[in-house]
C-alpha cells in the first residue's frame, strides 16, 4: 500500500497500547512517515513530559503548539501540542457561556464535583478538542498519543457513556459529535501498539475486541514495536568458523571474546524465537494486518533512531496487502 | 558480572535517621532484609515495569521464609491472577484468598476492588444501615468509587490498612496503581476527604436562615449553572449523596489520617520498581525526590528487564575490533554481541543516574527473562533474582 494512501485514509490516528510498549515512539514514527508523504502532521499528547520532543531533537511541546520538525523537500511540517483535560474542560465551559462560573468552579474545588458527577467528561472533552482540531483541518493528519490501554477502552467509551448518562445539554451534543467522529473510518482510526511479548500481546488482543465491540471504532494495522532484527546463521558452529579464519584474524580473537560472541548469539536466538512465537500468535488470534518496527539498540532514542524507524514503517506500509486488510 | 559496581551494595552511610536501624547497607540480600524488619511493603513505580509480579514475588518469598504474607494486587494480568487463585469475576471485592503451596508460611492474595472497599468504609462510618444503603445506591457515590481521581490510590492504602490490622497476616505487600506523581499518591486520602467535606454542598443541605439563606441562594444559582452542563438529574444525585454523607466526615477524616500515618510509619517500607529506560528512570528519580520531600524514603530499588552484558569494556573499542569480522561468517555473531553491548551500555547509564539519585538504597537487578512470569514457578524463579541468600 502506498504511504500517501495509507495516511489519507483517515484524518485522525489514535495510537493506543499498554504502558511501556512505545506508543510515543510509534506516534513520532507515524508522523515522520506521513510528513515524508507530504502531509502536515499534528501530534497531540495528553500529559506533559515524555520523550516525544527528544525523538525530533526539539524543545518540549506546549499547549500552544510547538514545531517538532520544519517542512522541507516534499516533507510536511510536524507540530506537537499538549491538550490536558483541565484545559479542555475550562475551554469548553468558557465556550459555552459559562465564563462567569468557570473561575468559581476552579477556586471552590467544585470542578472535581462536576467531573465526578459526569465521569468520563474529561476524556470526552479531550476527544472533543481533537474533533475540533480535525474539523478545523489543523493539519492533514492528527495523531493522538492515547492513554495506556485498558484505560484506552474507557477513554474511547466515554462519549457513549456520557451520552447515556447526560441526555440533554451541550455535553450530550458533544458526546454525539465525538461518537460520529469515532464511528467514521474516513475521519478516525485506532492503531494499537504492542511489543512482541506475551502479556502485551494478550492485552492488545483484549483491547482490540473491546474497542470493536464497545466503541465501534475502525482499527488500523497493529504496530509491533521493538522486534529484534533477524540475524541469520547464528546456529553455525562458532569454534569451527573461528578455526577456519585467516590466521592473522583468528589471532585477534581471545577466549573471552569467543565466549561473549557465543553467549550473545545464544541470547539473541532465544529472544528472536520467543518474539517470533508471539508474532505468530498475534497473527492467529487477531485478524488485522501487522507492521513491525525494529528494536533500536539504545534506551535513549533520538533523531537518528527515528529515521531508521520511519524507514521501517514506510516499508511496512508498502507491504500491507489491501485485500488482506478487508 | 564480577566487579560490576551496580550490583554491589552502596558503601555510603544511610542518610535517613528514622530508618537507620532497618537498612543495613552491608547486606547482600537487601529486599530480604526489609522483610525481616517491616510488616508493610509498598511497591511503587510507573505502569508496565513489573510492579505486580515484583509484589507477588516478595509475598511468595515472605511465605517461604515462614511469614503469613498477603499481597494486594491492583490489576494483575489474567494468567498471573489465575495462578494465584484470583478469578477476576469472583474474587474481586471478596476476601483474601489463600494460595496453596509447599512453603512454611502462608501466601494470601487479594485483588483490589475500589468500590467494595469504599462501600465497607461507608458501612463502617454510616450512623445507620439504612443511610449506608442510600449512599451505596446513589449514582454519584458509584461515580466517586469508580472514577474520581485519587480514589484508586486511596482505596489501595485503605485496603493495606485493613489488612495490616488483620491478625491473620504478619506482612502485607501492596502493588500501587501506576502513578507518575508521588504526591498524587500520598495526598489521595486527603484529597478524597476534602472532596467529601465540600463546603458548597454543606451550604446546600444546611437549613437556610438569615445570612445563610442568601449564601444558599447564591449556591442554588451556581448549581443551576452546573446543571446546564451536566444535567439536572446528575445534580440531584450529587445533592442526595452529600445530604446523606453529612455527619460522616469526621470519621472519614480520622481514618484517612491513620492510613496516611501507616505509610510513614517505621513498619512500612517503600520499594521502587523500575526498568532501565531513560524516561522511566527519570520518572522514578522524580518520584523518589517527591516521596523524600513528604518524609518517606525508598529503601530499595528493583530494576527489571536488565539486558545481560557479555563482555566488560568499551563498546566503541569493541566495534573497531569486531569490524574486522564483517566479511567473515562470524559477522552475525559480532552483530549480536554489539547489539547487546549497545543496549546494555545505555542501560548502565540509566542505572548509574538512578544510583546517583538514590545513594542510600540498594539496587537489585532482575535480568531480561526468557518468558513472561505468569505462574508460581515463574515467581519462584524471580525470587532467586530478587533475593540472594
Amino acid at each position: 500500500m502506498d504511504p500517501a494512501h495509507f495516511f489519507a485514509e483517515s484524518r485522525v490516528l489514535i495510537v493506543a497500547g499498554k504502558g511501556g510498549v512505545g506508543k510515543t515512539t510509534v506516534c513520532a514514527t507515524l508522523a515522520g512517515a506521513a510528513s515524508e508523504a507530504g502531509l502536515s502532521v499534528l501530534i497531540v499528547r495528553l500529559t506533559p513530559g515524555g520523550a516525544l520532543h527528544r525523538l525530533f531533537g526539539a524543545a518540549p511541546i506546549t499547549s500552544n503548539g510547538s514545531l517538532l520538525r520544519a517542512a522541507g523537500e516534499g516533507r510536511g511540517p510536524i507540530t506537537g501540542r499538549l491538550v490536558t483535560s483541565d484545559d479542555a474542560l475550562l475551554d469548553y465551559l468558557e465556550d459555552h457561556g459559562l465564563q462567569r462560573i468557570t473561575k468559581r468552579l476552579v477556586t471552590s474545588g467544585a470542578l472535581d464535583v462536576v467531573t465526578t458527577a459526569a465521569p468520563g467528561i474529561r476524556d470526552l472533552l479531550v476527544l472533543g478538542r481533537v474533533k475540533q482540531l480535525e474539523l478545523a483541518r489543523a493539519a492533514d493528519l492528527i495523531i493522538l498519543d492515547a492513554p495506556a490501554a485498558g484505560h484506552a477502552v474507557s477513554f474511547l467509551r466515554s462519549p457513549a457513556g456520557l451520552r447515556d448518562a447526560v441526555t440533554a445539554g451541550p455535553i450530550a451534543t458533544q458526546g454525539i459529535e465525538v461518537l460520529e467522529m469515532l464511528a467514521d473510518p474516513a475521519r478516525c482510526r485506532v492503531l494499537l501498539v504492542t511489543l512482541p511479548e506475551e502479556t502485551p500481546v494478550n492485552e492488545l488482543i483484549e483491547t482490540a475486541f473491546a474497542l470493536e465491540d464497545d466503541v465501534g471504532v475502525q482499527l488500523g494495522p497493529v504496530v509491533v514495536n521493538g522486534l529484534a532484527p533477524r540475524l541469520e546463521s547464528l546456529d553455525l558452529d562458532l569454534n569451527q568458523i573461528a578455526a577456519d579464519l585467516d590466521p592473522s584474524l583468528a589471532a585477534t580473537l581471545d577466549a573471552s571474546l569467543l565466549t561473549a560472541l557465543s553467549e550473545a548469539a545464544a541470547f539473541r536466538t532465544t529472544w528472536m524465537d520467543r518474539q517470533r512465537e508471539q508474532l505468530d500468535r498475534l497473527a492467529d488470534e487477531l485478524p488485522l494486518s501487522r507492521i513491525t518496527l525494529p528494536l533500536q539498540f539504545s534506551t535513549d532514542l533520538g533523531p537518528t533512531h527515528l529515521d531508521a524507524l520511519v524507514a521501517a514503517l514506510t516499508t511496512g506500509i508498502h507491504q500491507i496487502n489491501r485485500t488482506a486488510e478487508q | 558480572m564480577t566487579g560490576d559496581p551496580i550490583n554491589e551494595p552502596p558503601t555510603t552511610p544511610v542518610d535517613h535517621a528514622d530508618r537507620k536501624d532497618h537498612v543495613a547497607p552491608e547486606t547482600h540480600d537487601p529486599i530480604g532484609q526489609l522483610l525481616d524488619t517491616h510488616s508493610v511493603v509498598v511497591c511503587t513505580g510507573a505502569g508496565g515495569v513489573g510492579k505486580t509480579t515484583s509484589a507477588a514475588t516478595i509475598a511468595l518469598e515472605a511465605a517461604r521464609r515462614g511469614q503469613r504474607a498477603c499481597v494486594v494486587t491492583i490489576d494483575p494480568a489474567r494468567r498471573l491472577a489465575d495462578a494465584m487463585g484470583l478469578d477476576a469475576d469472583t474474587a474481586r471485592g471478596s476476601e483474601a484468598m489463600r494460595v496453596a503451596g509447599p512453603w512454611p508460611g502462608e501466601l494470601w492474595a487479594v485483588m483490589l476492588d475500589t468500590r467494595a472497599t469504599f462501600a465497607n468504609l461507608i458501612r463502617t462510618y454510616a450512623p445507620s444501615a439504612q443511610q449506608a444503603q442510600t449512599i451505596l445506591e446513589n449514582t454519584f457515590f458509584k461515580n466517586i468509587a469508580d472514577a474520581l481521581s485519587g480514589t484508586h490510590e486511596y482505596m489501595a492504602m485503605e485496603k493495606l490498612y485493613e489488612l495490616h490490622n488483620d491478625d491473620r497476616f504478619d506482612i502485607v505487600i501492596v502493588d500501587t496503581p501506576p502513578t507518575t506523581n508521588a504526591l498524587d499518591f500520598l495526598d489521595a486520602p486527603n484529597r478524597i476527604t476534602r472532596f467529601l467535606d465540600h463546603r458548597l454542598y454543606k451550604m446546600l443541605v444546611t437549613p437556610s436562615r438569615g445570612l445563610a439563606r442568601a449564601v444558599n441562594l447564591a449556591a442554588q444559582t451556581f448549581l443551576r449553572s452546573i446543571s446546564r452542563v451536566v444535567g439536572a438529574t446528575v445534580v440531584d444525585d450529587v445533592i442526595e449523596f452529600f445530604a446523606n454523607f453529612e455527619g460522616m466526615e469526621d470519621g472519614f477524616r480520622a481514618r484517612a489520617v491513620a492510613v496516611r500515618q501507616l505509610l510513614a510509619a517505621d513498619v512500612t517500607t517503600f520499594v521502587l520498581v523500575t526498568v532501565p529506560r531513560r524516561d522511566i528512570a527519570e520518572e522514578a528519580t522524580a518520584f523518589v525526590t517527591d516521596l523524600g520531600a513528604a518524609g518517606i524514603s525508598v529503601d530499595a530499588l528493583i530494576v527489571n528487564r536488565v539486558h545481560p552484558r557479555f563482555l566488560d569494556g568499551d563498546v566503541v573499542e569493541l566495534r573497531t575490533r569486531l569490524d574486522a569480522l564483517a566479511t567473515t561468517p562470524l559477522a552475525p555473531f559480532a552483530a549480536a554481541l554489539l547489539d547487546s553491548m549497545e543496549i546494555s551500555t545505555t542501560e548502565l547509564n540509566h542505572l548509574a543516574s538512578l544510583t546517583a539519585a538514590l545513594p542510600a538504597a540498594p539496587i537489585v537487578r532482575v535480568p531480561f527473562l526468557d518468558s513472561d512470569v505468569h505462574d508460581l514457578a515463574g515467581l519462584e524463579l524471580l525470587t532467586s533474582h530478587i533475593f540472594r541468600s
